[in-house]
């Protein structure tokens, strides 16, 4: 069940011109958890901005094992993300969740490839670290417009997730986008016969639409099962504007509307109709 | 002593004046396990049409300035879906709900009164005749006072439940069809839906809404709703359901002295869906200061002395 915490900012760590990590004293929050679940988080008490905004939860804090809050990795783009770029420790943002379908990690795969783009590498934090306590084989394809955006890599590799990386302007890893290298590995696995002989590969994604869409395309493609977190302009978190919706598959033509802050954010890859 | 909070409307008692805006708070059910739903006053249930409807494309709001634009476009299960599965959780959860409905004719609201004044556990009618995001039916009847009679009428023939029609803003004197709305026999009229706007993304020139235009609502618009509250309380004798920006329980105030008889919550329960207690505890709080025993005793209590003059008649 969603809370609603006064949350003091713990810290705000700036990773670059645009991109901060701002710790949250929300344990009530972290503590409930799963991966790919989302925050409404608002930041001030006044009328700008007026509707909270979503967030993926990034990282689950600890001190001597017990919970004290969560992170959230955030892009400066419109008033909340710059307010959250700007905080100090002391601020007060106001933090409502957890909330959404989060990734399903039940019954883990042997394998499991996290795709993410820019932002977008949110909710893997949080999901690798489940995914290596059930001894799952872990790799991260991560792209970016350049290395300089491109985060926390040595806080995955460092945890055992084997990294994938590329940038469009091709300063490290694959130029290009992150589906180049996804797609090799996918046709390299296939050619090893690795789906044949029962190589279980699950897909995780989350980034930039078009990004999904993608990956989704590539998911079909090599009949690889797919789970996406998509994101989409949310007025409240708890099924009641109708504005977060997303089309899905209704049938063998149709599709219909389904709220991506109930039904999801985390989807199956194959439900989604792309535009 | 705790101060009476319960109101009427119509045959209709609520046990304060404090309801869940219809379009704001989905079918009620989507908040029931964080919100205890016998404490509302009221739970006004999203639009329903007789059939599904999918609604506009996204994007569906944007903020703007102490405000949001919505054009949602009435995406809803239909009548015959909210009734089997949504209605008997909101009677188990002893909500008080009122059913917003719509149709695209006249003959489909006197369907929709018809088929709800049957089933079990609706309080009472809110007719949509108000919102401005769809072309078909609604805003037709209310922006029409010879409508907004007809459809009044109609639904009052065929329904014992109290009947509310929603009425816009976007007509240039709301208080006639405050009136028309009386003559045709309603209990109560609410007001106001949301007012008519638009937003463009300079960068690319496209409107920042798929529907192009939508609702404006949220605390940018409280003053002139809270202006038209009293226009209408002026002009009828009915009780009003005010509606429109308000955030805190001063807001419910001032909707109530201007005229209301209770209130609805929307925008401000997406940034705060805790709001009800608060908003409930501000209520008494304000009763017991000011020694006011009924919340009913507030209902038009604006003192206007020595400012009357400067009120400019309609």
């Amino acid at each position: 069940m969603p809370v609603d915490v006064e949350a003091r900012v713990i810290s705000n760590t700036r990773l670059s011109p645009d991109y901060n990590v701002i710790a949250l004293a929300a344990p009530e929050i972290a503590a409930a958890t799963s991966p790919g679940q989302f925050v409404m988080v608002k930041p001030g008490r006044g009328s700008t901005p007026l509707l909270r905004r979503p967030f993926s939860v990034f990282e689950i804090l600890r001190t001597n094992g017990r919970v004290v809050g969560l992170t959230l990795l955030s892009k400066r783009i419109g008033t909340t993300t710059q307010m959250l770029f700007d905080a100090v420790e002391g601020d007060v943002v106001s933090c409502l969740g957890p909330l959404g379908r989060a990734f399903s990690t039940g019954h883990p795969a042997t394998e499991a490839w996290m795709v993410a783009g820019g932002v977008g590498l949110a909710p893997f934090a949080t999901l690798s670290e489940v995914l290596l306590a059930q001894n799952a084989r872990t790799t991260l394809f991560y792209g970016a417009r350049s290395a300089r955006d491109l985060f926390y890599v040595d806080w995955f590799r460092d945890r055992g997730v084997r990294l994938v990386l590329a940038t469009e302007d091709g300063s490290v890893g694959d130029g290009g986008r992150i589906t180049i290298p996804l797609e090799r590995e996918l046709r390299s696995m296939v050619d090893g016969g690795l789906q044949a002989s029962g190589g279980d590969v699950m897909i995780y994604a989350c980034g930039p639409e078009p990004m999904l869409e993608a990956v989704a395309h590539l998911a079909s493609r090599y009949d690889r099962p797919l789970e996406i977190s998509v994101e989409r302009v949310m007025g409240c978190g708890l099924g009641g504007c109708y504005s977060c919706v997303i089309p899905v598959r209704n049938g063998p033509k149709g599709h219909h509307y389904v709220r991506s802050c109930l039904a999801g954010p985390v989807f199956d890859g194959a439900e989604i109709v792309w535009d | 002593m705790s101060p009476d909070l319960s109101v009427q409307i119509g045959s209709l008692k609520l046990t304060n004046p404090i309801i869940a805006a219809s379009g704001c708070f989905g079918y009620g059910v989507e908040y029931a396990d964080i919100v205890d739903l016998s404490l509302l006053g009221g739970v006004a249930v999203k639009g329903l049409f007789l059939a599904e409807r999918e609604g506009h494309p996204p994007e569906r709001i944007v903020e703007t300035p102490a405000g949001m634009l919505n054009a949602i476009g009435l995406q809803g299960i239909g009548v015959h879906r909210f009734i089997r599965e949504k209605l008997p959780e909101l009677r188990d959860r002893r909500a008080t709900v009122i059913v917003n409905i719509c149709g695209s004719t006249l003959e489909e609201y006197v369907d929709l009164a018809r088929i709800l004044s049957d089933a079990d556990g609706v309080a009472a009618l809110e007719l949509n005749i108000s919102c401005p995001n769809i072309k078909e039916g609604g805003i037709t009847f209310g922006c029409s006072l010879a409508g907004t009679f007809d459809v009044v009428s109609a639904v009052r023939k065929v329904t014992r439940l109290p009947v509310i029609p929603k009425l816009t803003p976007n007509v240039t004197d709301v208080a006639s069809f405050a009136r028309a709305s009386e003559e045709a026999g309603a209990d109560a009229v609410s007001l106001v839906n949301t007012f008519l706007g638009m937003a463009i993304d300079v960068e690319s020139r496209r409107p920042k809404l798929s529907n192009i235009v939508g609702g404006l609502s949220g605390p940018a618009i409280r003053p002139i709703a809270v202006r038209m509250v009293y226009e209408c309380r002026r002009a009828v004798k009915i009780p009003i359901v005010g509606m429109g920006g308000i955030a805190s329980a001063t807001d419910v105030l001032e909707f109530l002295i201007a005229g209301a008889t209770a209130v609805q919550v929307g925008t401000a329960n997406f940034v705060d869906p805790f709001i009800w207690t608060k908003l409930l505890d501000g209520l008494r709080d304000y009763l017991q200061r000011h020694a006011v025993a009924h919340v009913s005793d507030l209902t038009g209590t604006i003192d206007t002395t020595a400012r009357e003059k400067e009120w400019i008649s309609s």
